[in-house]
């Protein structure tokens, strides 16, 4: 049976099309003003990407914060939930699971099969999530996918002391007027979220087999922060990060 | 390019009583409260208001103070070693130079109210540029339990400067037009400012007016406000301070969701940080300090 | 006097409070946090007072729900050490 995973995140809906637990075909666009009409839009390019039409699909699941605006769905799960059943799949080994997506992130710690054993979650305030890291390329004027390159350009380690987004804008704005450097702001910005996420990890457990997902393990300058605040040389992340939820959300519905 | 208009921008001023001859008095005292958006210079003649500044803070605190207190003195003949006894409070008040002992604005907030509203006052609300205090105080203005929420924008100016930027409407004129609405609509749902905005542009999108946005973002902020209040608890009389305090759209909204009416005061809202410390630096020069 | 150090945001209410009244000056709960969130201060709320007590670090009070989190795992938790050690009960966290 061909089943569909729908990641409705805050800012993409991801959309991942399975069979037999293979993965078919995979599709994403932005979330947009109506979540609905974005997740069908995904739906329609996976579709077509698979060269299947609408009715092969024996059935969908929602995942993500959107996922009970989806009316055709068959059943929907927890975040947590898929993210944890599609690390495990991808990576049979990951215990602790730790995603990190636009508006929300969250650490998992589950078991070989996926489920869920304890979770902490970071939801509701910017400062722990993507949001975070996108407001701050936009006070420092570059481009969001260029944060992370140019963190690593960093030479020393400077303090933010801000815990808010909103006023982390100002802080950054008033650390350009004083001439530091852009590479060291952005180490400082990717600093700060690493802490928050690491002290939700060590509220579920810290397990050395963790691995990362969603959109922001998509960011080096991110990984390298978290590498160094967990205290681990390495760390897995997802091949495809932001897909994993949708994935596990695709393997529920079969 | 065309001159950026700043939405956020509320107007500078200073007062002088108008009789009083400070040559006369035996105790000069003076608070300044350097705050993260403005700050205030107030001086005491034998513990009565003089003179007060109320200006927006500058990048340096230091320069700040100097020229609140310069505002505050300006055309009164009075110079800046006239005054025995110099208190600094709010956010830079480890930066005054000319200060003999920096308060924390908690305790100087608590001592400024009691002054404005008088001594029934129990509990003090500052909404300030940066920060929300939830105050209680005792019949002295003494600080009997208290919280202060500096970690987050909502609920504080600077969310509401966002939100008058991003509408595109001076501040001042936010609180008015929040009312022109045919009906209340629900308050904005996300507490961060980050999402509240977001929100903002949705609602705008799917056809609510301005006005409409801004009453639910108020709505938002009066019932982010009452529930921090409630950590504490809030014991009639009730005060507000701080800049917000000007700014119906909440105080009004906030005071039909306490059931509480908020005392009024003949002072500015914005001088009680710099009051209660000039009011501690005329207790500690009666004290020999 | 009641001090509530920390903060709320969208997330939720993180409050460690404490009892000025009830603390005895004694310390004991400086060393006992592991993280240091705590010190021994004169009382800055009451500047007319001489009084030490015990209060949350100022670099802490904005980022406690993170500093405090390895004392609250999200089960098992067990007592916390800070509470623990306040032989007068003195201190209380709101989450």
């Amino acid at each position: 049976m061909i089943t569909a995973g729908i990641d409705v995140g805050a800012k993409t809906v991801k959309v991942v099309l399975m069979e037999d637990g293979k993965i078919k075909a995979k599709a994403k666009v932005l979330s947009g003003f109506d979540q609905e009409e974005s997740a069908k839009a995904a739906l329609g390019q996976a579709l077509m990407e698979a060269g299947l039409s609408r009715e092969a699909i024996g059935s969908i699941v929602t995942t993500g914060n959107g996922r009970k605006a989806i009316s055709y769905a068959t059943d929907d799960v927890t975040e947590a939930r898929a993210a944890a059943l599609g690390a495990v799949f991808l990576y049979p080994s990951a215990r602790t699971v730790i995603d990190v997506g636009a508006e929300e992130s969250r650490a998992i710690k589950c078991d070989p099969s996926g489920k869920v054993l304890d979770f902490a979650v970071n939801e509701k305030c910017a400062a722990g999530s993507g949001a975070f890291t996108e407001a701050m390329a936009r006070a420092l004027e570059v481009p969001l996918e260029e944060l992370g390159p140019l963190s690593l350009r960093s030479t020393q380690t400077i303090p933010m002391n801000a815990q808010c987004t909103v006023f982390a804008e100002s802080e950054v704005v008033s650390l350009i007027h004083s001439k530091t450097q852009k590479a060291d702001i952005a180490r400082a910005v990717h600093d700060g979220l690493s802490s928050r996420v690491v002290a939700m990890v060590r509220r579920v457990g810290l397990d050395p087999e963790l691995v990362l997902v969603g959109g922001v393990a998509h960011n080096p300058g991110f990984v390298e922060s978290f590498k160094r605040t967990v205290g681990l040389d390495n760390v897995r992340t997802a091949e495809e990060p932001e897909f994993v939820a949708a994935i596990g959300a695709a393997l529920t519905a079969g | 390019m065309a001159e950026m208009q700043e939405f956020w921008r509320w107007t500078e001023y200073n007062w002088r009583h108008p009789e009083m001859d400070w040559r006369q008095g035996k105790r000069i005292a003076s608070g300044i409260d350097v705050g993260s958006v403005s700050s205030q210079a107030l001086v005491l003649v034998d513990g009565q208001i003089f003179a007060f500044s109320n200006l927006r803070t500058g990048s340096n605190s230091p320069d700040s103070a100097h020229k609140a207190i310069n505002g505050a003195l300006k055309d009164t003949g009075m110079e800046l070693n006239n005054i025995k006894y110099t208190v600094g409070t709010g956010y830079g008040r480890v930066n005054v130079p000319f200060a003999n002992r920096a308060i924390t604005e908690i305790a100087c907030h608590a001592r400024g109210a009691n002054f404005m509203a008088g001594p029934k006052v129990r509990t003090v609300l500052d909404m300030g540029g940066q920060d929300c205090k939830a105050i209680h105080c005792d019949e002295r203005g003494k600080v009997s339990n208290f919280l202060m929420n500096d970690k987050c924008a909502a609920g504080t100016g600077r969310g509401m400067e966002v939100m008058a930027d991003l509408l595109s409407i001076p501040i001042k004129d936010i609180g008015d037009l929040s009312y022109q609405v045919d009906q209340e609509p629900q308050p904005v749902s996300s507490t961060c400012v980050v999402f509240a905005k977001s929100e903002a542009l949705g609602l705008m999108r799917s056809g609510w007016s301005k006005n409409m946005v801004l009453a639910a973002y108020c709505s938002a902020m009066a019932h982010r406000v009452s529930l921090l209040l409630g950590r504490i608890g809030v014991e009639d009389q009730f005060f507000i301070t701080g800049g917000i305090a000007k700014n119906p759209g909440v105080v009004k909204r906030l005071e039909k969701e306490l059931g509480i009416q908020a005392v009024k005061s003949q002072y500015d809202s914005q001088i009680a940080g710099a009051l209660g410390a000039a009011l501690f630096a005329d207790t500690l020069l009666q004290k020999g300090a | 006097m009641i001090a509530n150090y920390g903060y709320k945001d969208g997330s939720g209410e993180f409050f460690i409070s404490i009892d000025t009244d009830r603390c005895n000056s004694c310390g004991e709960c400086v060393p006992a946090c592991p993280p240091k969130v705590l010190e021994m201060a004169t009382d800055e709320y009451d500047p007319l007072s001489e009084k030490t007590v015990a209060t949350v670090r100022e670099e802490e009070r904005k980022k406690i729900k993170y500093t405090c989190a390895p004392c609250k795992p999200a089960s098992g938790r067990g007592a916390l050490p800070c509470m623990a050690a306040c032989e007068p009960g003195a201190i209380a966290h709101s989450w």
